[in-house]
């Protein structure tokens, strides 16, 4: 118990993973017209496509309920990347559960690993937006109990077999069968956590594995949560599980290219949060240091980008890496060429450093 | 003042909330030198690890011992946790409200929807039997363990501490200077409104000129 806690080392039985995240924001034309929700969505199953034919090992969606981010149901894009490709890992990016059935999640990604032979993942969080909370009839000052009790509730799921469960915030499940059964075990699933020391905790305790959201600020800090997590797996008998981290960025041929690309609409889209939010919006020096070595955002060339991540992998005791791509205002042809240089450039690079 | 705050003893602070700001609060407490315990809602058992990991030196306890050895208790627990929150718990301690009133991040709160008052003066209406400072609010809990520079560096941050009760001001405006930041004192808890959500020294990174000025011009606006 008194014992400091080691550095985060990267544990070797878990495979190196890298892979893209999207919102799925709505993206414009090549004469800066937005696209309708409709073809925002049929270009994003190109992109996931994208995604397995650079060599990408996983291929996220996340969940939103807005007119500029309309992708509100994942897993059905999902399903239909899965058809197109054979490879590459599908999942969540994050569900969020305390709004929605853990019994629904876990049947429609059940569906998806049996559509896909076995690729199907999920990462459970709160998102940083909360729409989903009035959309649903949910109340926010239940969060705590509302996720505590679903990934709970989830975690029982994914053992497999008849459930039974009893709680608060849905109706109990007595000796439960829950269909589509799992073929081959649980699926892989993922708790997302911004910074939130009892989020981790919970993880460790319902046996999930940890996706580190780091959107701002440096990654560095986040050491003490891998260590954490360690540790509570640790003391609470549980298997070693990976680490991973999920942070936003653009990958262009050059670093000016990717500044210039990325810097503006970053700012619309922080600006139109503040408004809401009370966040500060981000000056160019800010923003600087946000893609510098210290910072939370991936925005750069290739090399520059593969060499941040490998050394935050490393800091960070992470064995995946998730870019979160795309930002509102992109077009589909700069998120298509992203994709492109981080399946073919980064990641093979990133393996490289990683040795 | 802040000469002054030095010359006192050091207060034996308790944080109150064992998530993203009070860990690390009680972190950089604890690496400040102060005697720092740490606690949530129930069993300290249920803290140990977060302590150990994310606030060494701190002590995980009991909320009510926690409280009872202490000179300054923090409190860092969601606000909609409040309204259920014992006033008689920290009757007669100097109380710094860390706590935001934020609905679109947290939702709406009846007994803070009332824009007359700012969130700390509600929380002191209900701990009357406490002397309340409203503080560490406007600054992101990841910032508030990076940005920390020794006194006299040339870009240190400055922190508002704003309070009715001057004695309780001082001492926790020591704290925050012993902690690495410059403090901008103001001389009511009405006054420490500025600090809110959406006012203008929240999330920013200010010198103490700056805060000073940024809450001056928003109080003449
Ligand atoms: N996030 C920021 O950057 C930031 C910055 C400045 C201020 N704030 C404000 O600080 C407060 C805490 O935010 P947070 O993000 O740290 O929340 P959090 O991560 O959800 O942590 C809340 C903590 O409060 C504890 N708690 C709840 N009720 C309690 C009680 N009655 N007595 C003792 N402990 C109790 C919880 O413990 P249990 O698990 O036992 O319930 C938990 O450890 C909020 O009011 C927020 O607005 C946040």
């Amino acid at each position: 118990m008194n014992t400091t806690p080691d550095l985060a080392v990267p544990d070797p039985q878990f495979p190196i993973v890298l892979g893209l995240d999207t919102f799925g924001d709505v993206t414009r034309d090549e004469h800066g017209q937005l696209l309708s929700h409709a073809q925002a969505i049929r270009n994003l199953v190109e992109q996931g496509v994208q995604a397995e034919a650079v060599g990408l090992d996983f291929f996220g969606i996340g969940e939103h309920h807005t007119p500029d981010i309309p992708l509100s149901a994942a897993d059905v894009v999902l399903s239909a990347i899965a058809a197109r490709t054979e490879r590459i890992r599908l999942g969540s990016a994050v569900t969020v559960l305390s709004s929605d059935d853990p019994v629904r999640v876990f049947q429609r990604y059940s569906t998806l690993n049996a559509v896909s032979n076995g690729r199907a993942e999920v990462i459970l969080g709160r998102g940083s937006s909360v729409d989903s909370f009035p959309l649903f009839g949910y109340d926010l000052q239940d969060y705590e109990e509302l996720f505590d009790e679903k990934t709970n509730l989830f975690a029982e799921l994914l053992k497999g077999g008849p459930v039974t469960w009893h709680g608060n915030t849905r109706a109990a499940l007595v000796d439960q069968d829950v269909v589509p059964h799992l073929e081959s075990g649980p699926f892989p699933a993922w708790i997302g956590v911004g910074g939130s020391p009892q989020s981790v905790i919970r993880a460790a305790r319902y046996g999930f594995s940890l996706m580190l959201a780091i959107i701002g600020g440096s990654p560095q800090r986040f050491a003490p949560f891998s260590q954490l997590f360690g540790q509570a797996l640790q003391q609470l008998s549980q298997p070693a599980r990976p680490v991973g981290i999920h942070s936003p960025g653009h990958v262009a041929h050059t670093d000016e290219q990717a500044f210039e690309e990325f810097w503006p609409h970053y700012l619309a889209m922080i600006r139109q949060v503040s408004k809401t939010r009370g966040f500060r919006t981000p000056t160019k020096e800010s923003f600087t240091r946000e893609i510098g070595p210290d910072g939370a955002l991936y925005v750069g060339s290739p090399e520059t980008v593969a060499q941040k991540i490998a050394a935050n992998m490393t800091t960070l005791g992470a064995t995946r890496f998730d870019l979160k791509y795309g930002m509102g205002g992109l077009s589909h042809d700069k998120l298509m060429s992203n994709i492109e240089l981080f399946g073919t450039k980064v990641a093979p690079r990133v393996r490289e450093l990683l040795g | 003042m802040i000469s002054a705050a030095h010359t006192l003893p050091s207060p034996r602070l308790a944080v109150l909330g064992a998530g993203r700001v009070g860990a690390t609060l009680a972190r950089v407490a604890a690496e400040a030198g102060l005697e720092v315990s740490i606690a949530a809602s129930g069993d300290p058992a249920a803290i140990a690890l977060i302590a150990q990991v994310l606030a060494p030196g701190a002590e995980p306890r009991w909320a009510a011992d926690a409280v009872r050895d202490a000179d300054v208790v923090v409190l860092a627990i969601p606000l909609h946790r409040f309204p259920a929150f014992d006033p008689g718990l920290v009757a007669g301690k100097i109380v710094v409200d860390a706590m935001n009133y934020w609905p679109p991040i947290d939702g709406v709160q009846e007994m803070f929807d009332d824009d007359r008052y700012g969130s700390s003066e509600i929380v002191a209406r209900r701990l009357a039997g406490s002397t309340v400072v409203k503080a560490f609010n406007h600054i992101g809990y990841h910032e508030l363990e990076s940005e920390r520079l020794p006194p006299g560096a040339p870009d240190r941050r400055s922190l508002g501490v704003a309070g009715d009760d001057p004695m309780a001001v001082a001492s926790v405006s020591a704290i925050v200077e012993r902690i690495g930041y410059d403090v901008v004192a103001m001389d009511s808890l009405r006054a420490g409104r500025a600090f809110e959500p959406g006012g203008p020294v929240f999330g920013a990174a200010l010198s103490r000129d700056e805060f000073a000025l940024a809450v001056r011009q928003a109080a003449a606006a």
